[in-house]
C-alpha cells in the first residue's frame, strides 16, 4: 500500500501464519525439558485460576464453614437460594439494560464512523481517529462532577439512562478503533468488483462488507458489553436504589456485622458469570479487540 | 481533551485512499457518517470537561449552599498545589501503576513464552489463565480483601496457621496482610487481573514471529537464549510497548480496588480516589474540579509523550 507498510510488521503477519504453525510443531520440545515447561504452564494456570475456584467453593459452603479457612467442607446450595428473587435480580436486570442498550447505541454510532475512517476516509482522518483515542486517556473521574450535576439538573439521578449515555460515550472511541481495524480487512478489490458489477451502496454494505466484518462486530459488541457491565465509579455516583447496577449492589452486599463471606462469594460468582462465559467463548477475538486492532 | 496527540503522528500518516473529488457534495457525503459519533463524543466528553474548568474557578461548597457560588480566581488551583495529600496521591498513582504494569508485563511475558509451544492441554491452560481478566473488578477486589487478606477467615492466614500447626504452634496468628502491606494488597488483585491481558498481547506477538528466521538461526547453531535475545525480544518490543501503554491507561485510573480494599487509608489514595473523596466526602466542588483539571492536563502531557514514543504501534493504522 504506502511506504509505511514496510515499517509495519503486523500487516505482514498473515503470510507467516503457516510458518508459525510449522514452527510450533518443530518446537514441540521433547524430553525432560519439555515436560518441565509443560508442568510449569499447568502450575501457573492452576495458580491463576485458584482464586476463582476458591470463590466458587466458598459460595457452596455454610457461613460458619466459610469463616474457617479449610480446603474441604460440606457442600450446600443455600447461598444461591432466593438470589434470583431479591435485589440481586433488580441489579442484574439494571446491568443488563445499561450494558445492552449502551452497546446497541455504540454500534449504531460507531459503524458509520468507522466506515468514514476506513473504506471511504474523510480528510484528516488520523486526527479524528486520535481524537477518539484521546478521550479514552482523559481520566474519567474528571468528568464525574459535571455529569453528576447535569444529570441532577435534568432529573436523571437514579435513572438508568444517565448510565447508558455515559457508557455509550465511554465505549464509542474503543468501538470506532476496533471496527475500523476490522473494516480495513475487507479486500478493496471485492468492493470495487461489486461496484463495477453495478451493485449500489446498500447492496455492497449488506452483501459484501457485512459478511466479512460480522465476527469483528460481534467482538466489538462483546467488549463494550464487558466494560459497561463491570463499570463501578459512575454507577456508584449516578445511581441509587432504583437504578443500582450489579457492581454497586455487590459492593453493598458485605454485612458490617456477622458472617457474610459465603453469601458474598455466591453473589460475586453470579454477577461474574455472564462476562466469564462470553469471554471464554470469544477469547480469540478478545485480544485483537482490546488492543484496538494493533495486534492481530 | 484535545486532539493534541493526534498531530504527533499525523505528520507521518499518508492515507492510502486519498479522497477523490473535492466537490462539496462528495466531501459532505464522506463526512456525514462520522458526524453522529463525533457530535455525541464531543457533547458527552468535551462539554463536561469545559464545565469542570468553569467550576474550578468558583468557590462552591456543596455543604454550604448559603455561601453561593462565587468567582474564586486561581484560589482552588493554589489550594491543590499546596495540598501535600495530593502530592502523595500523585506518588501513589505512579507507584501503583509502575508496580502493577511492570509485574504483570513480566509475568505475562513468562506465561506467553510457556504457552508458545505445543503441549498437552494447551487450550485448557490458556482458558484457565484468561479467566481472572474476565472477573468483574469489584468482585476481584472483594474476593481478595475478604477471602484472602482477612485476618480471621482469610486464606492467607489460614495457610500460615496450617503451617504453624505442623510445627506444634496452635495459637492463631493475628498478622494482617492489609495493615502490613496496604499498597501491595491493592496491587495484587490488579496484577492478577492484568497479567492474563499482557500474556494475550505478548502471545500474539510471539506467534507472529517469522518462522523461517527462527529456523535459520537454529540451523546456524544459535542457542535458545541467543535466539530470544537477538530475534524474539526485538520483535516483541512493540508488543511490550503496547501492553505497557494500554495497561497504564487503565491502571492510572484504578478506582474500584482502592475504594474496596483500603478506602485510601495508610497512604493508598491515588489520584482518582483523591478526586472522588474531595467531591463526595468533603463536597468542595471548586477544589475537586481544580484537581480534575490539573490531572487532565498532566495526562495530556504524559499521553503526548507516550504516544510519541509508542506511535510506531499504530503505524499500521495509518496505512
Amino acid at each position: 500500500m504506502t511506504a509505511t507498510q514496510s515499517a509495519a510488521p503486523p500487516r505482514t503477519r498473515g503470510h507467516h501464519a503457516d510458518d508459525a504453525q510449522t514452527r510450533a510443531v518443530t518446537r514441540m520440545t521433547r524430553g525432560r525439558g519439555g515436560l518441565v515447561l509443560t508442568a510449569l504452564a499447568w502450575v501457573a494456570a492452576l495458580v491463576f485460576f485458584f482464586p476463582i475456584l476458591w470463590m466458587v467453593l466458598l459460595s457452596l459452603r455454610s457461613e460458619s464453614d466459610a469463616a474457617t479457612p479449610k480446603l474441604f467442607a460440606a457442600i450446600t446450595g443455600v447461598n444461591y437460594d432466593g438470589l434470583w428473587s431479591g435485589d440481586v435480580r433488580i441489579a442484574i436486570l439494571n446491568s443488563l439494560n445499561a450494558s445492552i442498550t449502551s452497546t446497541v447505541l455504540v454500534i449504531l454510532l460507531a459503524v458509520p464512523a468507522a466506515y468514514a475512517l476506513s473504506i471511504k476516509p474523510v480528510k484528516k482522518w488520523t486526527d479524528v481517529l486520535f481524537f477518539f483515542l484521546s478521550t479514552k486517556m482523559m481520566p474519567a473521574v474528571a468528568a464525574l462532577l459535571p455529569i453528576y450535576l447535569v444529570t441532577n439538573d435534568l432529573g436523571l439521578n437514579d435513572n438508568i439512562w444517565a448510565l447508558i449515555l455515559v457508557y455509550t460515550s465511554a465505549n464509542l472511541p474503543i468501538a470506532v478503533w476496533m471496527l475500523r481495524s476490522f473494516l480495513l480487512e475487507v479486500p478493496r478489490e471485492i468492493i470495487e468488483a461489486a461496484q463495477v458489477d453495478g451493485a449500489r451502496l446498500p447492496t455492497v454494505l449488506t452483501r459484501v462488507i457485512a459478511p466479512v466484518v460480522m465476527p469483528g462486530l460481534a467482538a466489538t459488541a462483546l467488549i463494550c458489553f464487558i466494560f459497561a457491565w463491570n463499570e463501578f465509579l459512575f454507577a456508584l455516583r449516578l445511581t441509587g436504589q432504583n437504578a443500582k447496577t450489579a457492581p454497586v449492589f455487590l459492593a453493598g452486599s458485605i454485612a458490617p456485622e456477622g458472617l457474610f463471606l459465603a453469601h458474598l462469594c455466591a453473589v460475586a460468582f453470579v454477577v461474574c458469570l455472564p462476562v466469564l462465559a462470553a469471554g471464554w467463548v470469544a477469547q480469540d477475538k478478545l485480544v485483537r479487540g482490546l488492543s484496538l486492532g494493533a495486534v492481530k | 481533551m484535545t486532539a493534541l496527540p493526534a498531530t504527533a503522528v499525523a505528520g507521518r500518516a499518508a492515507p492510502t485512499r486519498a479522497p477523490r473529488g473535492n466537490g462539496f457534495r462528495t466531501r459532505m457525503a464522506r463526512r456525514a457518517p462520522l458526524l453522529p459519533a463525533l457530535l455525541f463524543t464531543i457533547v458527552l466528553t468535551q462539554l463536561p470537561f469545559l464545565y469542570t474548568v468553569y467550576i474550578s474557578f468558583l468557590s462552591w461548597d456543596r455543604d454550604h449552599p448559603e455561601l453561593g457560588k462565587k468567582w474564586a480566581g486561581f484560589d482552588n488551583f493554589r489550594a491543590v498545589f499546596s495540598d501535600s495529600g495530593l502530592r502523595s496521591a500523585v506518588l501513589v498513582t505512579i507507584q501503583l501503576t509502575a508496580m502493577v504494569v511492570i509485574v504483570s508485563v513480566l509475568m505475562g511475558l513468562g506465561l506467553a513464552l510457556l504457552l508458545d509451544r505445543k503441549f498437552l492441554g494447551r487450550g485448557l491452560v490458556r482458558t484457565l489463565l484468561i479467566a481472572p481478566f474476565l472477573i468483574m473488578p469489584m468482585a476481584a477486589a472483594l474476593l481478595w480483601k475478604h477471602a484472602f487478606y482477612n485476618a480471621q477467615f482469610g486464606l492467607i492466614n489460614g495457610a500460615i496457621n496450617g503451617v504453624r500447626g505442623w510445627f506444634g504452634e496452635h495459637s492463631p496468628t493475628h498478622w494482617s496482610m492489609l495493615s502490613a502491606h496496604p499498597l501491595i494488597s491493592v496491587a495484587i488483585p490488579l496484577v492478577w487481573q492484568w497479567t492474563p491481558f499482557m500474556m494475550l498481547i505478548l502471545l500474539a506477538g510471539l506467534q507472529s514471529q517469522p518462522g523461517d528466521v527462527l529456523e535459520a538461526a537454529r540451523v546456524d547453531g544459535a542457542s535458545n537464549w541467543q535466539i530470544f535475545r537477538a530475534i524474539t525480544l526485538p520483535h516483541l518490543r512493540q508488543y511490550i510497548e503496547l501492553s505497557v501503554l494500554l495497561g497504564s491507561i487503565y491502571i492510572l485510573q484504578a478506582f474500584d480496588a482502592i475504594y474496596t480494599i483500603t478506602r485510601g487509608i495508610s497512604d493508598t489514595t491515588n489520584l482518582p480516589f483523591a478526586v472522588f473523596e474531595t467531591q463526595v466526602d468533603s463536597g468542595d466542588y471548586g477544589l475537586t474540579s481544580a484537581e480534575g483539571v490539573i490531572i487532565v492536563f498532566g495526562t495530556i502531557v504524559v499521553a503526548t509523550f507516550a504516544l510519541r514514543v509508542t506511535s510506531s504501534l499504530f503505524k499500521e493504522g495509518t496505512r
